[in-house]
Parts: structure tokens; C-alpha cells; sequence
């Protein structure tokens, strides 16, 4: 397990080098600049080439890369010049992270605790008006548009349900201790903290989790379909197990590695999905951050942000298959 | 974000009722305390809504809006704007007096002066701000980082390859202090209202390393003076900027030399979006916020806001690349263009209540307009047969329009495109239409001459003839490419020949004569309209004066 875990990181190490190689040279190539980004309309020609000059964009595309390399490994991503201006890229991350973490692992709770026991039951009343109504509201929740649904909890629910929809700009923040509101609020019993965080957090998580929701609840629903025509559940229920431990030691346990999978996947999903709720929200994380990257042409801020966006997702689907030999004893013998 | 005591108490209070409307109540109580002076109360926060974050304090390293709003609350001039108007005024400098020649000027200055760290400003804390910005060294001198001394005043004290207009200045004595330029321009001493130009405390200019600008890859590193230490001597001061939150607030200078600010403190509250924008106005989030959309005033207005509409300082223009199609550098077929587009239905149509027809390239209230020349009245059949004089009947040229932006002057690029774009086909003139990212292509194909017909325009920064059609033509390598054309030189010379006339009366009458002639005679581009752009503000914030130059000062304003 361990080699594994050891071999899997140093491919992380060769995904990020060739990632952000890619990543630099398409940014690059992107129109715009940041020639652009820093001089505006009022640049003229004069201006522009002396800036092209002193920023050294007017030299090939790899030593600009192995320059910008070279300052990286050093810590120095560059700064920001349109997200938040004379920050560092670094710091703009560090600064959002917690709270684009705290909002997908909330819309992620809300996807699986309502996702896999629905799809169970589904699957168990397959064919009735509870299964069928199910399966409908499932294909609703994947093909409605994030930032649409956004707009709908936003303009609507928060007004009805008295829910703030200001993304973190007005939440009470605890004493500082992780970056975590909610986290921080339960660590130093400023109770008001977290419950003002959660409050905050509803209506985007609630547009956040709709297709990880559906995805959950279709692949729970489809897996315990297929376990529960599987031999060894018949010879369970010939034995004369309860249906509880049936459900418990054979259902669910077999089902669960699609399922695992997937929300594998939906937390990588989560991330794009995230730039679109924290844009409608104002939800000043990482999804804000990127997208009003690409607003402003701010380069050394998207470079960052999706390099580590790739770190994170490459990290949780490892942490995903580690999960794997956890919960199929099969795996773990292997 | 509230720190947790405080929101405790808040909470405790806004029990039964609903979150929003308690934190509407509490920043009411928060804003109606203080007495009433007759002209507006004193006390409360006023809270604006910006679009951005400011980039930094300084504001000579400052490039764009929302970081000289900022800064123009914390920093004076030596002259100022008269509210409401693009008019020199005094400002710390109470008078001033030039030489014939127009290359010496004493200042007179106010006396009494503090900044905000206590240091006296007199004629040597003047002299050290204009040395220091002319001897800016290494990436300070970046055009990214000293525009506006670059584009006003030229080079540095190093770069002789690059003159600089500034030769130097002397304190007279301590209320003293006279300037030497290297030659007349007609921008000085207006030049000194920009908000890049205002008058820092020496100290603490030195006490934190202002001029220490690095560059870091792609971008560049401001020092302590710039991020944490502003030191002007404004009615506000720094406050703080907390940028987890998104909030910078300044505070009321209690040692303010002239009228004191009433308000206790402003605050910025950076919301990108703006429609986001518009729902913390209506919450009650914030107090104001710039820019509203045209198309919202009226609901605005009739929810009961405050739409603060600025005088049309700034001019749309339809920009013609002669570089790339020669049949543009035909006065006939640029005539024909103009008689083509119904501009009076444009701005009828597309533009907010107040604009105007654009005539030339600056709008009426600046010296220098000529009222003789004739309006040109859309008429297509003129348009056609000009065409048809010229040979360029099916001409066909490529047109730019930008997306993902509004600008003061465009409220709307997509649909002016489409009135302009209606109207050119009208008179058989075919179209190839590109619409790029302003920021993402648009200006770079605009500047690298890319486009035949581009939209475009200009907010001015002050009252000369010079910042608007001296930026226009005032070189030959412009995004008109009017190098190109037999009179691009001489107009640029000319140009420069008006702006270093010291007589203001004959100087006036260069740039007359010479909107005459870019109307007539060269027409390197076809002005369409002045457009007013808008803040808005809650009914009860008072004092606040809508400026052309967008140069409103907080400092007069009252809550209730």
C-alpha cells in the first residue's frame, strides 16, 4: 500500500510538470496578455512594446517557462494584478481555499446523505411511484444549469426562507484558527459562528450538490440493482439472514465501490461547478477567484489556481482508491 | 465579515426578526447617530460599492478607477476640480502664476497644512513629491507602473533618451514653491488634479520605502507606503484594508484643514458583480455604487434611489484603421461612413437619457470646440453616392466590437454595434464582424491594427483640448494609423504646436482650427456620441457632487 501511495505521488509530481507546462503555454496564447491586463485602453504602441520587453514576453515560450519554473519552485508564483491586486498567487489561494473546501465538502454531504439512501430505496421499491418520481427528480438535478439553479435559490429561496445569499462577505467569522468557518466556530465554541457559517453555506451548497445528488442517487440505484440480483444475496436470504444484515454486509457494501468512485469524481466536479455557485454568490473562494481571473486576464493567479485545482483532484481520486481496499477486503488481499 | 462579540450582539438583538432586515435596521442605527450640522448629519459609515479592489494606495503608481476613487478621498493636489465641473480650482495650492514663456510656475501654497502623520506640508514637502516621481528608477519606470508621469511628463531623470517635460522645482520659501518645465503645455497645471499627482508626506514616503517597486514575473510589488501607509492630506485617512473580506475603510481626519468630513468613516465594499451590485443597494448593503447600468435607472429611480447623473465628459467614436484597406485613406469613402450611420438614432435609441450627437472628438464645454462646424446629418444617399465617387462600392471591412465590458462612454457595445453595423450595410458597405474580449484580444487587435472599423472612445481627465484630440492624433502611430495619410504628421505636429502655445487665446484657437480641419479635411475616425454616465446613491447620502472627471469627493458627504 504504501509503494503505491509512493508511486502515485511521484506521478502527481510528472502530471503537475507537464500540466502546468501546457497550462502556461495556453494562457499565453490566450489573446489579451498581460500586456493588456496592465495597461488598458490607454496603452499605445510604444507603451506596449516596452512592457512586452520588460516582462520578457517577446522571448520563446520555454524560457519563459523555465523562468516562471524556476521562480515557482522558490514559492513565487507571481501576483495578482486583477483579483486581488498585489497579492501574491500563493496567497490568494491559501486565502480561499478554506472556504471552497468547506463549501464542496458541505454540497458533498448533502449529495451523499441524500443521494445513497434514495437511490437504495429506489432501488429496493424499484418500479413504484417513489422509485419512478425519484429517477425523474434525478434526471432534473443533472440537466438543470448550475448558475441557473444559483440564480433561483438566490433570487428566490433566499428571500422566502430569510437564507443570507451573500456568499462569506457578511458571515460572522470565529477566531481564525483554520479558515474554516464552521470548523473554526465548533473549535472555539463560538457556537453563533458556526451556526451563521452554515446559515451562509445552505443555498450555494444546496446549487452546488444538484448533480453530484443526481449522480450519487443514479449510480446507488443502478449498484444496488445489480447486487441485489446477485446469487449471494439470494443465498443470504436462503439462509435466513435479517434483511438489516443482508442490506448492511452484502447490499450495500458491494454496491458501495461504484459509488465510491463517483463521488470520487463529483469532488474533482465539484471544483468547475464551484466556480459558477461562487460567482452568482459572491462566495469569495477559489471558483470566485478563477473566474474573475479569467475576467481580468490575471495570469499568474489562474496559473496557480488550476494547477492546484489538478493537485487537489489528482490527490482525492488517490485518496479514493486507497478507499477502495477499505471497503473490498478483494482489493486489499490483492 | 463581523467579528464574533459583535455579531453575538447583533444577533441577540435581531431576535423575531428575519436576518436581513436586522441587518438593515442595525446599520440604520449605525448611520443616523450624530447631530445635524443644517447640512447634513455628522457621524455614520458610508458605503460604497466598488467594482474592484484597489490595486494599491499610491496614487502615483495608480492606473485605473478604483483605486484613484480611493485614493482621491485620502490625497489633494495642488489643484483641484471645481466640484461638478472639469475647471481648475486651488487646492493645497491657493494661487499660481506662470512666466510668458509658460515653462515657470510658482505655486502659492496653503498654509497650515498637515498630513496625515503630522508632517508639516509646505513648499519642500511639494518639491520632494515632483523629485520623487521624477527620479523613479528600475520597474518603477514601467509603463505599467508610472502611466500617467509617462504619458503627462515624459521620461525620467535617467532616461535622456526620454525627455522628460519636468526640469525641476525649488521652495522658495516655506508657502513657495516654483516648478520648471522644459517647455509649454497647455495640460499644466491642470495636469496636477489628476489624483496621480497628489502630494504625499515625505516622511512617510521615506519611512516606508515608497519607491521600492519590484518586478515579480508578470507583474509587479508595491512597497509598505502604497499597501499599508497612504499618508496625503485629505479629509479621510487610511483605515485598513482587509482583503479576506473585501472592505477597505478609511476614517475621518480629524485634523483636516479645511471643512471636516462629516461622516465618521467610508467604506468600500468590493462586489465584482453587478448585478450583485444592485441587490446590496436594494438590501440596503451598501449606500451607492457607480456605474448602474442605463437600463436600470428608471427601476432605480423608481425603487426610490438617487441617480447622480455626471455631465457627458467623454466622446464613443467609430475608430477607422487606415493601415490595412486602402480605400480608407479616402477622405470619400471615411465621409461616406459618417453620412451613413444614423448617430442621432443611436443615441436616441441606445444611449441614456442626456447623450449627445458627437460633433468632433471632445465635447462643447472644453476650449478649443468650434461651434462653425457643420453637424452631419445621416443621409444615405450622400453615403452611397460618396461610395460610388470613391470606387468603393461593395467595399468590405473588417469591424471590431468588444464583449464582457461596459464603459462609460458605451453602455452597451453588442447593440451599438448592431445600430452601426445596420446602417453600414444599408449603404452596401459589407462587414466581416469579429467581437473579441475587451481584455482578451480586443484591445490588442485594436492596438496592432488588426481591425478596419473598431469601437472605441475616451473619458477625459481634464478640461484641455490637448487630452482629448492630442491623445487621439498627437502621434502618428496611433490606433488610426493616420501616420499613414499625407496630413497625419502635420496634424501631430500641429498638435504639439498648440499644446506648447502659452497665450490661452491663441492657443484656443489653434485647436478650434484644428477640430475644423480633423472634421473636414482628415476625419480619421467618426465621433458618434457623449454619453452620461451615472452613480447611484441612496436618497439620504448627501453632499456628494456627480463629476465629469468621475473625481467625486467624499469628503462633503452626509448620512440622513
Amino acid at each position: 500500500m504504501l509503494r503505491y501511495t509512493i508511486r502515485r505521488l511521484i506521478q502527481l509530481v510528472g502530471v503537475v510538470l507537464v500540466l502546468s507546462l501546457l497550462l502556461f503555454a495556453w494562457l499565453r496564447s490566450l489573446p489579451g496578455g498581460p500586456v493588456s491586463a496592465l495597461l488598458g485602453e490607454r496603452a499605445t504602441p510604444e507603451s506596449r512594446a516596452a512592457l512586452t520587453k520588460q516582462l520578457g514576453l517577446d522571448q520563446p515560450i520555454l524560457i519563459q517557462y523555465f523562468k516562471f519554473l524556476g521562480r515557482a519552485l522558490s514559492g513565487d508564483f507571481g501576483v495578482s494584478n486583477g483579483v486581488q491586486p498585489g497579492d501574491s498567487a500563493m496567497e490568494i489561494f491559501l486565502q480561499r481555499f478554506p472556504a471552497t473546501v468547506e463549501l464542496s465538502v458541505f454540497a458533498l454531504v448533502i449529495a451523499i446523505v441524500f443521494g445513497i439512501p434514495l437511490g437504495y430505496l429506489a432501488a429496493k421499491r424499484r418500479g413504484t411511484w417513489f422509485d419512478n418520481s425519484s429517477v425523474i427528480g434525478s434526471l432534473v438535478g443533472v440537466a438543470i444549469p448550475v448558475f441557473f439553479l444559483a440564480y433561483v435559490l438566490k433570487d428566490v429561496f433566499s428571500k422566502a426562507l430569510g437564507l443570507p445569499s451573500t456568499g462569506r462577505q457578511d458571515a460572522i467569522e470565529a477566531t481564525r484558527v483554520t479558515g474554516f468557518f464552521t470548523l473554526d466556530g465548533i473549535l472555539t465554541g463560538e457556537w453563533d459562528a458556526t451556526f451563521n457559517a452554515l446559515e451562509h453555506l445552505i443555498l450555494p451548497a444546496l446549487a452546488l450538490s444538484s448533480i453530484p445528488f443526481a449522480v450519487i442517487f443514479r449510480i446507488t440505484r443502478a449498484a444496488v440493482l445489480d447486487v441485489l440480483d446477485e446469487d449471494f444475496v439470494r443465498t443470504a436470504e436462503s439462509k435466513g439472514l435479517t434483511a438489516q444484515v443482508i442490506r448492511r454486509r452484502h447490499v450495500l457494501r458491494n454496491a458501495m465501490l461504484p459509488v465510491v468512485t463517483t463521488v470520487g469524481l463529483q469532488t474533482g466536479a465539484l471544483l468547475s461547478g464551484a466556480v459558477l455557485t461562487e460567482k452568482v454568490f459572491g462566495f469569495a473562494g477559489v471558483g470566485e477567484a478563477l473566474a474573475l481571473g479569467f475576467e481580468r486576464r490575471d495570469y499568474p493567479v489562474l496559473l496557480l489556481l488550476i494547477i492546484m485545482a489538478t493537485i487537489v483532484y489528482v490527490l482525492v481520486n488517490l485518496l479514493v482508491d486507497l478507499s477502495y481496499a477499505l471497503i473490498d477486503p478483494r482489493i486489499r488481499a490483492r | 465579515m463581523i467579528h464574533s462579540g459583535t455579531a453575538r450582539r447583533r444577533l441577540i438583538a435581531a431576535i423575531g426578526i428575519t436576518g436581513a432586515a436586522a441587518l438593515a435596521l442595525s446599520a440604520c442605527a449605525t448611520s443616523e447617530r450624530g447631530s445635524d450640522t443644517g447640512s447634513g448629519k455628522v457621524g455614520g459609515t458610508f458605503t460604497f460599492g466598488a467594482a474592484g479592489a484597489p490595486k494599491l494606495f499610491d496614487p502615483f503608481y495608480a492606473t485605473d478607477g478604483e483605486t484613484f476613487r480611493v485614493s482621491r478621498q485620502m490625497y489633494e493636489g495642488l489643484v483641484g476640480f471645481k466640484p461638478g465641473t472639469a475647471e481648475v480650482e486651488p487646492a493645497l495650492a491657493t494661487k499660481w502664476e506662470s512666466t510668458p514663456d509658460g515653462k515657470t510656475w510658482t505655486f502659492t501654497l496653503k498654509e497650515g497644512v498637515k498630513f496625515h502623520d503630522g508632517t508639516p506640508f509646505n513648499a519642500e514637502a511639494t518639491c520632494v513629491n515632483f523629485n520623487r516621481w521624477y527620479n523613479q528608477k528600475g520597474a518603477a519606470q514601467s509603463d505599467a507602473v508610472s502611466q500617467y508621469w509617462l504619458d503627462n511628463f515624459g521620461g525620467f531623470a535617467d532616461t535622456p533618451d526620454k525627455p522628460s517635460l519636468y526640469k525641476s522645482c525649488t521652495a522658495k520659501d516655506a508657502k513657495t514653491a516654483v516648478v520648471e518645465l522644459t517647455g509649454a503645455t497647455s495640460q499644466f497645471p491642470s495636469v496636477l488634479g489628476f489624483t496621480s499627482f497628489s502630494i504625499s508626506s515625505p516622511e512617510a514616503l521615506k519611512k516606508y520605502d515608497a519607491d521600492n517597486v519590484v518586478q515579480a514575473g508578470d507583474s509587479f510589488t508595491y512597497p509598505a507606503y502604497a499597501n499599508e501607509h497612504p499618508t496625503g492630506t485629505g479629509p479621510f485617512k487610511f483605515g485598513k484594508f482587509d482583503k479576506a473580506n473585501n472592505v477597505v475603510e478609511l476614517v475621518r481626519n480629524d485634523d483636516y484643514h479645511g471643512d471636516k468630513a462629516k461622516l465618521d468613516k467610508v467604506v468600500f465594499r468590493i462586489i465584482p458583480d453587478e448585478t450583485a451590485r444592485k441587490q446590496a443597494l436594494e438590501a440596503g448593503d451598501i449606500d451607492g455604487y457607480d456605474l448602474p447600468n442605463a437600463a436600470d435607472w428608471k427601476g432605480l429611480q423608481d425603487k426610490g434611489f438617487n441617480v447622480a447623473i455626471r455631465p457627458a465628459f467623454n466622446v464613443m467614436y467609430l475608430g477607422i484603421n487606415q493601415k490595412n484597406n486602402p480605400k480608407l485613406q479616402d477622405l470619400k469613402v471615411r465621409q461616406a461612413i459618417m453620412s451613413a450611420i444614423n448617430r442621432e438614432q443611436l443615441v436616441k435609441s441606445q444611449l441614456p437619457e442626456g447623450a449627445k450627437v458627437a460633433t468632433q472628438f471632445m465635447p462643447d464645454t472644453i476650449n478649443g470646440f468650434n461651434k462653425s462646424v457643420p453637424e452631419v446629418k445621416y443621409d444615405l444617399e450622400k453615403a452611397k453616392s460618396l461610395l460610388k465617387e470613391a470606387g468603393a462600392e461593395g467595399l468590405t471591412l473588417k469591424f471590431y466590437w468588444p464583449t464582457e465590458v461596459t464603459r462609460p462612454y458605451m453602455p452597451s457595445p453588442k447593440d451599438i454595434y448592431g445600430a452601426i453595423a445596420g446602417d453600414l450595410e444599408k449603404a452596401g458597405i459589407k462587414l466581416d464582424t469579429v467581437s473579441k474580449p475587451w481584455n482578451g484580444g480586443y484591445l490588442t487587435d485594436v492596438d496592432n491594427g488588426v481591425p478596419d472599423l473598431f469601437l472605441l472612445g475616451w473619458t477625459g481627465d481634464n478640461g484641455t483640448a490637448q487630452n482629448w484630440i492630442g491623445t487621439f492624433f498627437g502621434r502618428t502611430d496611433n490606433r488610426f494609423n493616420t501616420g499613414a495619410s499625407a496630413w497625419g504628421k502635420s496634424l501631430a505636429d500641429a498638435l504639439a504646436a498648440a499644446n506648447s502655445e502659452p497665450d490661452e487665446a491663441k492657443r484656443t484657437q489653434m485647436y478650434s482650427d484644428l477640430n475644423k480641419k480633423i472634421m473636414e479635411e482628415y476625419l480619421p475616425a467618426i465621433p458618434v456620441s457623449h454619453s452620461p454616465p451615472a452613480l447611484v446613491l441612496k436618497k439620504d447620502i448627501k453632499g456628494i457632487v456627480p463629476s465629469p472627471l468621475t473625481d467625486e469627493k467624499f469628503g462633503p458627504a452626509s448620512k440622513g
